[in-house]
This record gives structure tokens, sequence and C-alpha cells, in this order.
């Protein structure tokens, strides 16, 4: 009797369902458009981040920036050519190979952050930047007035003759290489990268001559497995392909620790702890611990590096935390209050019906679960309307996929020297940021609908059929059967 | 059998007070019909609804088969009220979007009884007040008084000891008035029940032994002979 005096009641007041249902839809499909979303901008965040950071990486240790002093200006590193005898135009090549941002930690780092509270898992890494400089001179011929008087070279003359043409040209080949440590595999730079070819390091290749090069950086320098790059003079077999799961690879080329630290004259050293904590709720904690313990340390979260993440990606976040969200609340609320209204005012017009069930013998709990029945049913009707329209327009973004714009970092880089003295990137922050400032990077929004949200879809569901159905149902438990019968008399 | 003795029910309507019973002393038989009759507002509605156990009174007792019904709990009442008492309301009062047969079953509710018990005991109570070829037609695809035969089978369903009827032919032309009255007055002698009808009709309280008249709350009960 339940179930078809439900149906049939339904049936009957199916315009009032329809706007209650429809109330509900509205603010349920809402949510999951909103949940969705956000979630899909978590998800484009994280690979941002993931882009600097690698997977499983929490938190990266480098040393604090040192203030700006006098003896900066002479830190960059300087090319020095001869000038060669007369008739001599060979190119001449110079390379140096410099610590990205010139600060250095002890590689005992590693230990003493693996060392705090909550760190799960630490391994050093040590970027560097290689510089060559290569061409050659020329020189200039004098042109003779006084056929007598001998050319004085890289004179300007003296007034028996003017020097013509001459001069230098040198190009400037940049690329970075980033020190891993082999035996720690699922933690460092090379996490934000997927083997395309060849293999990755193994543990025993901790002071090995082989190197795993990025593949767009593989393309342009027609570099294959098994063949050899060249670092500053010294030659690594290439035994992979890595290519950057988003955005930019950590580096152009990736060397076991021991052997960049070798080519930068550092042994010891590392710029950055990449760190994963046990627990990703107490990362805070962690970055205290280790600012407290580890002085002169600069500590960068993923939170920290999403702080500095701007351009329409950051907008769009913030519009779906804050516009978003409150929408939501808003309409589902609204639903709630008019659902609720509207399932009072039929108690109203049934006065008769329910004042003659309790006059044939209804419990008042009868009529009030038949009350609430109903108005569940609305709600589930409303949740299963909302869900699928709200699912419909996650597809529709993730099928639409827009693209959205992450602009990383303020603007902390410094300026490139001239000529062939060289500045390294400055700025405050550390590790990956410091070598991402300015960097923009597209991501395509999808809207993934979770079980959770679907799950939340339905409890607002039946949340809101509750809450139509204890207006309702309120009202009916309290009608006597006299005052019901006595107001249609 | 109904005993009530010195019942009054008083409401307040804004700052005034209206003394709808004052004083009600009556007694009916078991297997007794009475018609309560009197001018509207006198309290005929009140007194039916006492006697229902719809409400209860200011002052006073309403003792069925020696239970005072005014004493009893909520939940108590509710059972006698689904086990022993049937109710014919003017405006039949039948669920629009329910069958005939549903809202006859809608009295079986209460009871507890399986669906397929419900459904076989309500399509022979339908058929006992001439319905048995309407049990799926909704009260709107219905006469008049094909609606108040429904709302009698309804009443009658589950076997009560009372039947009260509250200007059951109020909505009905002459002719239906008196095939509704003939039906009533046929269960009544049928099934031995305690039969208490309100009506304005003074044709039909003519055709009742017993007449209560109520008048500002009070009763006078007089006799009638005549009446079969």
């Amino acid at each position: 009797m339940f179930f078809t005096y439900l149906r049939r009641e339904l049936r009957r007041r199916r315009k009032t369902a329809f706007v209650v249902a429809s109330g509900l839809a509205l603010g349920i499909a809402l949510v999951i458009v909103v949940g969705s979303v956000s979630a899909g901008m978590g998800r484009a965040q994280d690979k941002v981040l993931e882009s600097l950071y690698g997977l499983g990486t929490d938190m990266t240790v480098t040393k604090a920036a040192a203030p700006p002093g006098a003896n900066d200006t002479g830190r960059g590193p300087r090319f020095e050519f001869d000038a060669k005898d007369s008739g001599d135009d060979q190119e001449q090549s110079s390379d140096r190979v410099l610590v990205q941002g010139f600060q250095t930690l002890a590689s005992s780092t590693v230990a003493e952050v693996a060392d705090q509270d909550g760190v799960a898992d630490a391994v050093g890494g040590l970027s560097l930047q290689v510089l060559k400089v290569s061409g050659e001179f020329k020189r200039g011929e004098i042109e003779k007035a006084q056929p007598a008087q001998p050319a004085q070279p890289g004179g300007a003359g003296g007034g028996e003759g003017r020097v013509r043409g001459g001069g230098a040209a040198f190009g400037v080949d940049s690329f970075s290489v980033y020190g891993t440590d082999v035996t720690e595999p699922a933690l460092g730079p090379l996490t934000s990268s997927r083997i395309t070819a060849g293999r990755t390091f193994t543990e025993a290749e901790t002071d090995a001559k082989v190197a795993v090069v990025d593949s767009a950086y593989a393309k342009e320098k027609k570099l294959g497995i098994g063949e050899n790059i060249t670092v500053s003079g010294t030659p690594y077999k290439v035994v992979g392909i890595a290519t950057a799961e988003s955005a930019d690879a950590a580096a152009n080329v990736y060397l076991p620790l021991a052997q960049a630290q070798t080519l930068a004259d550092v042994k010891g050293k590392i710029t950055t702890v990449y760190v994963r904590a046990t627990d990703s709720q107490h990362i805070d904690d962690v970055k205290t611990a280790v600012r407290k313990n580890i002085p002169g340390t600069t500590v960068t979260t993923s939170a920290d590096l999403a702080a500095t993440v701007s351009g329409s990606l950051s907008t769009a976040t913030d519009l779906a935390a804050s516009v978003g969200k409150w929408l939501s609340v808003t309409v589902l609320a609204a639903a709630f209050l008019v659902a609720g209204l509207l399932t009072s005012s039929a108690v109203s017009r049934r006065v008769q019906e329910f004042g003659t069930l309790k006059a044939l013998g209804w419990k008042s709990g009868r009529v009030t679960r038949q009350v609430v029945g109903e108005a569940l049913a609305n709600g589930l009707l409303g949740g299963a309307l909302g869900i699928a329209v709200g699912v419909g327009c996650a597809y529709l973004v993730t099928a639409i996929s827009p693209t959205l714009t992450a602009q990383l970092g303020g603007g902390g880089g410094g300026g490139g020297g001239a000529a062939a003295t060289v500045t390294g990137p400055g700025g405050g922050m550390g590790g990956p940021l410091r070598q991402a400032t300015g960097k923009a990077v597209d991501i395509a929004l999808t809207a993934p609908v979770s079980l959770t949200t679907v799950g939340l879809a339905v409890a607002l569901a039946v949340a809101g059929g509750l809450i139509a159905g204890g207006f309702g149902g309120w009202r009916a438990s309290r009608l006597r059967p006299a005052d019901a019968l006595r107001r249609v008399a | 059998m109904y005993q009530l003795k010195g019942v009054t029910k008083r409401y307040r309507r804004g700052k005034d007070t209206i003394d709808a019973l004052a004083g009600v002393d009556l007694t009916i038989e078991d297997g007794g019909r009475l018609v309560i009759q009197g001018p509207t507002g006198g309290g005929k509605s009140t007194l039916l609804q006492m006697l229902g156990g719809l409400d209860r009174p200011t002052t006073g007792s309403v003792e069925l088969d020696g239970v005072d019904l005014a004493a009893l709990p909520e939940a108590r009442l509710t059972r006698v009220r689904a086990e022993s008492i049937g109710f014919v309301f003017q405006s039949f009062n039948l669920i629009p979007t329910l069958t005939a047969r549903e809202n006859v079953e809608t009295a079986l509710v209460p009871l507890g009884l399986k669906a397929a018990d419900r459904r076989e005991r309500a399509a022979a109570a339908l058929d006992s007040v001439g319905l048995g070829e309407r049990l799926t037609h909704l009260p709107g695809e219905m006469s008049g008084g094909q609606q108040q035969r429904v709302a009698i089978a309804r009443a009658l369903v589950k076997r009560p000891k009372v039947l009260l009827a509250d200007e059951p032919t109020g909505n009905l032309d002459e002719s239906m008035r008196d095939e509704i009255m003939e039906l009533l007055e046929g269960l009544w002698r049928e099934h031995g029940l305690t039969f208490v009808m309100v009506t304005h009709d003074s044709a039909l309280a003519r055709r009742a032994p017993r007449l209560a008249t109520i008048r500002k709350g009070r009763v006078t009960v007089t006799e009638n002979a005549a009446a079969s």
C-alpha cells in the first residue's frame, strides 16, 4: 500500500513533483559540476607542480639565497682566449660547468633532512648549467699608408697605417645537467619524466659515465641511444631518453650525481634535497622542523609552489573555490527550502485526506512516513536528474578540454650576463621553482566525476528529500483527525 | 454499548468561549440506531467525533464497552478507531489517486493484514455494496452515490462494532439518498451494528427508532416507536 499510494500521489502531483525535483536537480548538478571542475583544476595544478618536482616529492630543500653583496659581481664565469699569431684564425672554444644559482649544500644535508620527524625519504640532486663558448678571432688587416712602416698588431695604428676588418665571432651553447641519485629512482628530478627509449640509470651506476637525455634535447642534438654526449670534455654514453610528462623537463641531460659533482668540481655538494613526507597532512610540520633544525636552508613545499601559480588556471581555481562553492550552496539551500515549503503546502491541501486516514486508524507515524516517503522519492528523482545533468556537463567540460595557462613563479629570475660572463638566476625561492620562474604551462582542463562526488550528490538528494519530508511530515503528524475533518466540513 | 456522562466540549475562538457540548448524558445500546439532529453549529458533529474517538471532551467520559475513550492514550485510541469504529462522511473522503478497492484497503492497513487478505476482503466489501464490478475505478470515475458506497464498504470492511455516519446523504440527490439509506439500514440489520447518524434531513430522522436532538450543546432523546 505504501508504494502504491506513493506512486499514485507522485503521478497525481507530477507538476509539484517536477518543480521540487528540478530545484534539487539544479542544486545537485551545480555541486557535481563545481566539484568535478575543482577536482580537474586540482589535477591540473598537481600536473604543473609535478612537472617541477616530479612525482612523490612533497618539498625541496635548497640553500637559502644570500643577500646580494659586493662580492657577487665576480661570480660569473670568465672565458679567456688567446690572441693567436697572424694568420691563425682557428676556432677556439671553452666551456664552464656552473652550479645553478651558485648555492650549494653539503651532501650530508640529505642525511640531516632524512633524520627529521615526518620525513619518509630524501635524496640529493645537483643542478648544473653548462656553458660552451666557441668561435674564432680574425685579425684585422693593416692598411699601409707608408710601406716603410711595420704594422703594429691590434693597434689602431699611428700615423703610418690603419687597421681594417678583424674581430671575433663567438657562439654560446648552453644546456642544463642534473646530477641525480641513481640509488633512489623513485624520488628526484627524473620522476617528472618518463623513459621513452632505452632505460634509466641502474643503482650500480653511481659514478658511471652514462647519461639520460631529455627527448626534446636529444631531438635537437640528434642524439640516440648508445651515442655519446660530451659534457665539458667528458663523453657520456646515452642509455635512455626521457620525456617530460608535462611542461618542461627538469634538465636537458641527467647524469649520476657523482659525475655531476666531478664536472662542476663540487665534490660532496648538492643544490637540492628532494623530500617525501610520511604523511601529506603534516608537510607544514616537516617544513618547520627542517627550517629550524637545518639553518641556512630554504624549504619549498608544493603549497608554496601552488601559491606562485597564476594565470587562467589560478583564476579559474579561485572562481571554482569561491563563486562556484557559494553558488552551489545558495542554490541547494534555496532548493531545499522550496522543496520543504511545497511539501508543507501539499500537506495543507491534503488535510482531509490525512484526517480521514487517521480516523480510519492510521497512526501519525504511518501518515508521516507516507509524506516523508513521497518527499524522499521526489528528492531521489531530483538527485537522479541532477546527477545526469551534472555528469553530462562534467563530460562536456572534459570533451571540450578548455586550455588553462599556469604562470609559475613571480619573476624572480635574474638577468643574463653580457658577452661571455653569465650570472645565474637569483630570487628568494629555492629548488625547482628557482629554475621555473616565469615559465608558462598550458594545461587542458578536465572535470573528472569521482564516486565521492556522486555519493555526495546522492546524500544531498536524500537530505533534500528528508528536509522537505521533515517539513511536511511534521505538519502531518500534528494534524488531529477532528481538526482535519472539521476544517473541510 | 456507549455511555456518555457529563460530556462537555469547550472551544476558544479568540476571546470567546463556545460550549459545543454542555453536559451530555447519553446511552446507546449495542446494536442500537440513533439519529442526531439539530441546527447548524448545535454540536452534532462534535458529539459524533466524541463517539468516534476523534476528539476528547473537555470534561466527562465517553465509554465504549466500559473503556473511557477520553482517558485512553493516543495509540490505544487509534487502535480502537482502527478495529471497532467505522466512519462514513458527507463528502465521502475517498483518496482520489487510489482505486475503489485500494480505498477500501486503507481501512485494513492498520490491522496489519497481508496484502492478499486485504485485497480479498476489500473486493468482498465492495461486492456487498453492489460495486463488485468497479474495483479498479478511481473515485473520479464514479457517481456520488457510488463513491458513498465505496466509503460505506471502507467503513464496514474491518467488521466494526460501531458505524458512525456524518450526513452520509448530504451530497446526494433524493433517489440516491434513499438508496444509500436502504443500504445502511440493511447493513445495520445484517451486521448487528451500533449505528449513529447525524443528519439535517427530517425525513431520514423519522426513520430512526431513537432521535437525539441537540441544541446549544444539550441533547434531548426521543423514542420513535413507529420506526422500524
